[in-house]
């Protein structure tokens, strides 16, 4: 029995994910669309921080002490680690239902609205739920085919359902969500701290040398010094106004979504179900909870069926073919069935190939004599992984 | 295997789809509802399904605790500014992983006999516990051979 040789590049799910994210590294770095301003973001950072490593650290050490270099360096590595996490990792996405589930909703909204005269424009999709004793309303999302758990918004930029949204953040690149809120946070919190620390050693650096040398001497010897302090200006107002506007929001269990379209203020409106009406509780909540997994299995492999099948492979292939049922079965004998119909998860033990309800990749293979050729080539695919 | 194969895609495509939602009165934690389906009514007692729910609803609810544990494991994570996440598996990822087993275990033993199929919640993003109800319980061998090949694949 020879082997089939089978040349084709492995098909990630992450290539078939909709909505408009960037992956990078195959499939293990997820940011948003635009990632200019990111690019602002890390310049900064690491621009302000070398002119700081390369002028004012030398005296510093010197005359003052090692550990302000040092101490600098842990806190650039923190804030860089909680960039990167915060910018490349899944916010907290909700996968869009396939299209059983979409279809099971829908019939779910007919029952509910009952018969819509002609011409009459259809109430609008919400859901009424009760959380903590307090009427919560779902709304349907119609891009994604879902009612929209609790807390959850739909990113017009990344064009997905993000959980716990918070917001879009153009200065990581990235949504902020349920799975990186801390990561943000974080980070707001040790730039606002290293922008104090530079800006505050650069004041003192300066001051030791103008007592030397003179303030104009002090200025020609080390330029850098007024970049940085510039930077740190504008950058502290900003960054350490956003770190109290989130330790506020922290410390109430609200999201910036939330604040932003005054869901739990005012009279009339509900009170905010989710707090525990406790600042330390809430804290915990939101910065020591549990890390959730991300649901999207961007590096799962995709089954996908490309090249012809020889016939020697055909009893290997049969004792697997069961695992494959329908859509990789192009029977001459019988019509092709369309993904919609078949139950993807009657396939338990594969993750793959259950995304997405596209299966045009896989009926777009050639017709092939018999059936059992015709599962060979994902099955190969299969196993070699 | 033929014949097999022709009965399983028949049976497949006529498969029909249960939905169990969220139960979202206790917050924003993941929780199904239990209420028993009237489509299920036919193919399974009521108690074995409710059982059923209840153990993941549990398994869920200790993933997403708030204690010493959480706080443990986010402490440490900060203090290595999360590199450690990178080489050490959280522990909300080693309770999926139980579920997962959970949810193979109740197949072979509960549903498939029934011809049900349960799928783990987290392929449908946590949203939904979906039964597929087999026509004609082909979906026994389906199953079957479905957890051997997730030996396998695993």
């Amino acid at each position: 029995m020879s082997a089939v040789m089978i040349t084709r590049k492995v098909t990630r799910k992450w290539e078939k994910l909709p909505g408009k994210n960037t992956f990078c590294c195959d499939g293990r770095v997820m940011m948003g669309r635009q990632k200019g301003v990111f690019y602002l973001t890390l310049f900064l950072i690491v621009g302000t921080c070398s002119l700081f490593f390369a002028f004012e650290c030398p005296y510093l050490a010197v005359h003052l002490s090692p550990a302000i270099p040092v101490f600098a360096v842990l806190l650039f590595v923190f804030v860089m680690a909680m960039l990167l996490r915060t910018s490349f990792s899944d916010p907290g996405v909700l996968p869009r239902a396939l299209p059983e589930e979409a279809n099971f909703i829908e019939m779910e909204i007919e029952a509910a609205n009952g018969n819509v005269m002609a011409g009459q424009r259809p109430p609008p999709r919400i859901k009424n739920v009760q959380i903590n004793n307090q009427i919560v309303k779902l709304k349907y999302c119609y891009t994604c085919k879902i009612f929209r758990p609790p807390r959850a918004s739909h990113c017009s930029i990344c064009d997905n359902c993000v959980d716990r949204f918070d917001h879009h953040c153009p200065w990581v690149g990235n949504c902020v969500g349920k799975r990186n809120y801390r990561y943000f946070y974080l980070f707001t919190l040790s730039l606002s701290l290293l922008t104090i620390y530079i800006f505050a050693f650069n004041i003192v650096h300066v001051v030791l040398r103008s007592v030397d040398s003179g303030f104009v001497n002090t200025i020609k010897e080390t330029p850098g010094t007024v970049l940085e302090v510039l930077v740190c200006f504008f950058t502290l107002w900003s960054v350490v106004g956003l770190t109290g506007f989130h330790t506020y929001l922290i410390s109430l269990n609200q999201t910036t979504n939330e604040d932003i379209k005054g869901s739990w203020s005012g009279k009339n409106r509900v009170q905010n179900p989710y707090s525990h009406k406790n600042i330390i509780k809430n804290c915990c909540e939101v910065l020591c909870g549990p890390t959730y997994p991300s649901v999207l299995d961007r590096r799962g492999v995709m089954l996908e069926d490309l090249s012809s099948p020889t016939p020697s492979d055909a009893s290997a292939a049969s004792t697997h073919k069961s695992s494959n049922p329908v859509s990789q079965t192009t029977k001459s004998s019988a019509p092709l069935i369309p993904n919609e119909h078949t139950p993807d998860e009657a396939k338990p033990g594969i993750g793959a190939g259950t995304q997405k309800s596209t299966s045009s990749p896989k009926e777009e293979k050639p017709p092939s004599p018999t059936s059992p050729n015709a599962v060979a080539p994902a099955v190969i695919k299969e196993s070699s992984h | 295997y033929f014949h097999n194969l022709q009965e399983l895609r028949h049976s497949a495509s006529l498969a029909t789809k249960v939905f169990i939602q969220r139960d979202y009165r206790d917050g924003t934690i993941c929780k199904f509802q239990t209420k028993f389906p009237a489509e299920l009514d036919s193919r399974i007692e009521r108690s074995l399904f409710e059982e059923t729910l209840k153990t993941l609803n549990c398994y869920y609810a200790e993933a997403e605790k708030i204690g010493g544990q959480s706080y443990l494991e986010g402490c440490l994570a900060c203090a290595t500014a999360y590199i450690i996440f990178l080489c050490m598996e959280t522990r909300y990822e080693m309770i999926l992983k139980k579920i997962s087993m959970y949810i193979q275990e109740q197949n072979e033993k509960i549903y498939t006999p029934r011809g049900l199929l349960l799928t783990d919640p987290v392929e449908r993003g946590m949203r939904v516990v979906s039964f597929a109800k087999s026509q004609d319980g082909f979906l026994n061998s389906l199953a079957s051979v479905g957890s051997m090949c997730k030996a396998c694949i695993c």
